[in-house]
């Protein structure tokens, strides 16, 4: 499996993505330049964390218009793998990938901590390795993750099992229905604003998050989609 | 546009002493350097370049006491930032700088410029950064404005490092009604580079060309460095438009095309070196002083902000985001398309050229023709009486109390002590994880990041205690020195070399100039004690607010290599049951203590002087120690004493302790320097005992119970430590929120 790691002007935790899937997860990658427009002979694209044209205007919301954008739409509508943690989460939501969106956090700051995270559903590509309900920890660090969305698509999210993550303990931003991160109906495009990318070590003090890449490393997906 | 004055109306009016000229520095310049009288632009680029935070003319003679030198120094200071070998051809680069006045200012833009500019300092050497500190002294959290202060320093570090990517990973935050209208705003930047690609800020080469990247140059900062060097009164608010406004975004893209440029094309590139304090005029003269070359520069091809732009505005903005570069004829074209691959703006705005004048041209009209030594070189080294202030003459002998006080009340007020208490609501909105290297991060003795695909890591951390340095600046020079190198020892470090910003209140009070002199002797002799070179640095003068000047706070910035990396190397108790030892000697050392600040409201008396030998010789084993694996967690002593850092190496673990020592109630409170709380496995015991000998001595047990036992000579306490941890974690959000 060889992944896509794109990079766009402003993106931060690319070599965290890129780290994460070759030095821990030995697996193949590449980054990919949010001027380049195709992404063809890779099997899985990921959309890192950072601050994508610095955050001005809103989150996600100049990067949604890169070039790269209609190749990685084109990417999740054949139903190939695509992931996107803390402004990745942002911009797939800006691009219509994931429905709802990310506001200001209620405390109006900047977070960064361990939060305590529910897998909601283990029926994923990307979690098919941790228990249905399993509690996890994983960093987030974020000042736009409190999750929105209007009560049809929540109630549509929640029918739908779309809901991966939730965090249990304290909700850190704000988030409706806790929410941490949510799938789209098919299943195969991922956002979250936890970085599990930062928790794939024990050097690192966690490695909660490694069994998420490593799901999507395996494979063998194909039953766990709706 | 203005007309600006004649020469001669200059000479009359003397505009310059606004500017921080005196009537003896403009006269030299005129009769010895020029002969000739130096036009409006002249006066202005001799004015801020030979302003104290650019020409260091006051303190030059006292920096020379510093030892610079060591055999893994690869770069000493003048340039951008300090160099050290660790191995492997890989190198640390690191350097501190102050933002204090335009942070008591506009402290957002304040903090957030401090931290951008420094940043391009490491990365101007070649080098990726990898880690920020910050050094922050406030005022106490008593009023309205220094909640404000505070807020918006911590906004503005956060929202620049946070953006670049680069995680803030320690550093400190004390408060003292001393900063109150001054606050201290301090940061460090650590860089990790390949040996290869050194860079330096040198223009050389006759016919290469001057090219300017980034940002385009405004009306914003000018001034600031002649800001930077005079006092501040009530009226600062008038100088707003001296505080420069930071975009970290276009900071990110520039920095990611430098490192480019430096690290895959060095064919084209001579030198490299950030527009800081004093912009366009410090960045291409100093390169052209340090190659010994000249310069002819064309202001009508700088980028610019505003339309009628003086040569005066555009030498002396200090906009931000802006690097100068000296590029080999016949690569500008090559070096034009990589900026503009990053969606930024590089311009040749002129060449080197043979001699050694400095020549501008605007509007086809020659505004600037001096020789580039006298901007750089020629400053006249400024001598400044100096006399020892009367607090020191007639200070106490050291503060002994002998009246009973209750323990357990002064343990609980204690850690709501702000300078003590956890300064976790600022530290959690940094980024301190971003690039997935922090091991430590804020909270512990030193951060420690490691470093990929090798075994090392490096530990670092600031420290600055204005209180001792105030007592007695020559012992607080040293233990600002000794605090940080514990702090590194104790996470398994060996120190390697510091960067220091000195803080102080105005130079020419002869008891100011006296308190940088012997705190700066005070530093240089811990630093050639421990061996640790001091590689790069800054010095903030003029601390002052209505002529009520600052505690003198060096500000030490250390950075310390780990071989192996020993993730166990922290401060938080690991498993019940391993032996603790109290290391070094307990004396009464109270003067400028918490406990004396606690129970009296201010400070007083006498610092006792230590051994720097035997300290050196102490640290060196417990480094040893950490280092073999014998302890399971290590906390340097230091603000509050045993007590307290007893009680925080038990914060967020499951774990208390049971401690018998022979020490007094009240020296369970004082800060000895030289001491380290360590926890050892039992089956270790042995080794470490051999190894430390009547140095360590036990006092008790890891326990699996939230307690903190203590059992003194005069008395027995049982301590809740959740309690404790509650009080110690709310007592600076408590205060932030409260009304008054």
């Amino acid at each position: 499996m060889k992944v896509a790691v794109v990079v766009f002007p402003g993106s931060n935790c690319d070599i965290d993505l890129y780290e994460a899937l070759t030095s821990v997860c030995q697996a193949q990658a590449e980054y990919v330049s949010y001027q380049q427009d195709n992404l063809s002979g890779f099997d899985a694209v990921m959309l890192p964390g950072g601050f994508s044209y610095g955050d001005y205007l809103r989150c996600g919301a100049i990067a949604c218009f890169s070039k790269i954008m209609p190749a990685i739409k084109a990417f999740a509508e054949a139903g190939k793998p695509v992931f996107g943690t803390c402004n990745g989460f942002q911009i797939l939501t800006e691009a219509g990938l994931l429905p709802g969106a990310l506001k200001r956090n209620d405390s109006l700051k900047f977070v960064c901590k361990t939060v305590g995270l529910k897998v909601e559903n283990n029926q994923t590509i990307f979690t098919q390795l941790y228990q249905q309900a399993e509690q996890i920890k994983l960093p987030i660090a974020h000042a736009d993750g409190s999750y929105y969305a209007d009560q049809a698509t929540l109630a549509e999210l929640e029918a739908n099992h779309q809901v991966v993550f939730r965090y249990v303990g304290e909700n850190p931003n704000g988030s409706l229905h806790e929410i941490a991160g949510i799938t789209n109906r098919r299943g195969n495009v991922l956002g979250m604003m936890p970085h599990p990318e930062r928790a794939v070590e024990a050097l690192l003090g966690n490695t909660d998050g490694l069994r998420l890449f490593k799901s999507l490393l395996t494979g063998n997906l194909k039953e766990a989609i709706n | 546009m203005v007309t600006e004055m004649t020469p001669e109306e200059i000479k009359i009016k003397k505009p310059y002493l606004n500017w921080g000229l005196s009537e003896k520095e403009y006269n030299y310049i005129c009769q010895k350097l020029l002969k000739r009288l130096p036009n409006y632009t002249e006066t202005g680029l001799f004015a801020v370049m030979w302003s104290e935070h650019c020409s260091y003319k006051m303190s030059k003679a006292l920096l020379r006491k510093f030892p610079s030198q060591g055999v893994r120094v690869l770069q000493g200071p003048g340039e951008g930032a300090g160099i050290l070998d660790i191995g492997d051809n890989q190198a640390v680069v690191f350097k501190a700088e102050s933002h204090n006045h335009p942070s008591a200012v506009e402290p957002y833009q304040g903090a957030a410029t401090g931290v951008g500019g420094i940043i391009r300092d490491i990365f101007s050497m070649g080098a990726r950064p990898i880690a920020l500190l910050d050094s922050l002294h406030f005022g106490e959290i008593n009023r309205p404005r220094i909640k404000y202060l505070i807020n918006e320093v911590v906004a503005g570090i956060g929202d620049y490092g946070n953006c670049m990517g680069i995680p803030t990973v320690g550093g400190e935050i004390t408060f003292d009604s001393c900063y109150a209208g001054n606050p201290l705003v301090n940061a460090m930047c650590v860089g990790l580079m390949d040996q290869n690609d050194m860079q330096k800020g040198r223009a050389q080469g006759i016919g290469n060309a001057v090219i300017y990247v980034g940002a385009k140059t405004g009306r914003d900062g000018i001034h600031g460095a002649t800001f930077a060097s005079a006092d501040f009164a009530d009226e600062r608010e008038t100088q707003r438009s001296a505080v420069q406004v930071g975009d970290p975004f276009m900071e990110k893209l520039l920095m990611e095309a430098c490192l480019e440029l430096t690290h895959q094309h060095q064919d084209w590139l001579v030198g490299i070196q950030d527009m800081g304090a004093a912009g366009l005029v410090s960045s291409s003269c100093e390169m052209a002083s340090k190659a010994q070359s000249g310069m002819e520069l064309q202001l009508d091809l700088v980028p610019q902000r505003e339309p009628n732009m003086s040569a005066y505005e555009i030498m002396l903005s200090e906009s931000q985001e802006r690097m100068l570069l000296c590029v080999k004829t016949g690569f500008e074209e090559e070096v034009k398309q990589l900026f503009k691959d990053y969606g930024l703006e590089a311009v040749v705005i002129g060449r080197v050229t043979s001699g050694h004048q400095y020549i501008l041209w605007q509007h086809g009209q020659k505004v600037t023709d001096i020789p580039v030594s006298s901007l750089t070189e020629d400053v006249l080294e400024e001598q400044v009486p100096e006399k020892q202030p009367q607090r020191i003459q007639t200070a106490q002998e050291p503060i002994t109390w002998l009246a009973q006080f209750d323990v357990e009340h002064v343990f609980y007020q204690m850690l709501q002590q702000p300078t003590i208490a956890s300064k976790k609501m600022f530290t959690q909105t940094y980024d301190s994880q971003v690039r997935t290297n922090t091991v430590v991060g804020p909270g512990s003795d030193a951060a420690v990041l490691r470093i990929r695909r090798t075994k090392k890591g490096l530990a670092m951390t600031t420290d600055g205690n204005g209180r001792l340095v105030y007592l007695d600046p020559e012992v607080g020079g040293k233990l600002a020195v000794l605090e940080a190198a514990a702090n590194l020892v104790a996470s398994g470090a060996e120190p390697l070399g510091i960067t220091d910003c000195l803080n102080y209140g105005d130079p020419h009070d002869p008891e100011i100039y006296w308190e940088l002199h012997h705190s700066i002797k005070g530093m240089a002799a811990a630093c050639r004690a421990l061996k640790i070179p001091v590689i790069s640095g800054n010095v903030s003068l003029y601390n002052e607010n209505n002529h009520q000047a600052i505690y003198p706070t060096p500000m030490v910035g250390m950075v310390g290599l780990i071989q192996n990396l020993q993730p166990r190397a922290t401060i938080a108790l690991k498993n019940a049951g391993d032996q603790v030892y109290l290391i070094g000697t307990t004396k009464d050392d109270y003067a400028g203590s918490e406990l004396q600040k606690l129970l009296t409201g201010s400070i007083s008396g006498k610092l006792q002087d230590f051994d720097l030998a035997s300290v050196t010789a102490l640290l060196k084993k417990m480094l040893t120690a950490v280092q073999r694996g014998l302890t399971n967690s290590v906390h340097d002593l230091s603000e509050g004493g045993l007590a307290v850092a007893a009680a925080e190496s038990a914060f967020a673990t499951q774990f208390g302790l049971r401690l018998e020592v022979d020490l007094s109630d009240q020296q369970l409170f004082s800060e000895t320097p030289g001491r380290f709380l360590v926890t050892v496995p039992a089956e270790k015991t042995a080794g470490f005992t051999d190894l430390l000998g009547s140095n360590a001595q036990l006092v008790g047990q890891v326990t699996a119970q939230k307690t903190l036992e203590l059992k003194t000579l005069t008395g027995c306490y049982q301590l809740d430590l959740l309690q404790a941890e509650k009080l110690w974690e709310e007592a600076i959000p408590c205060l932030m929120k409260s009304k008054d």
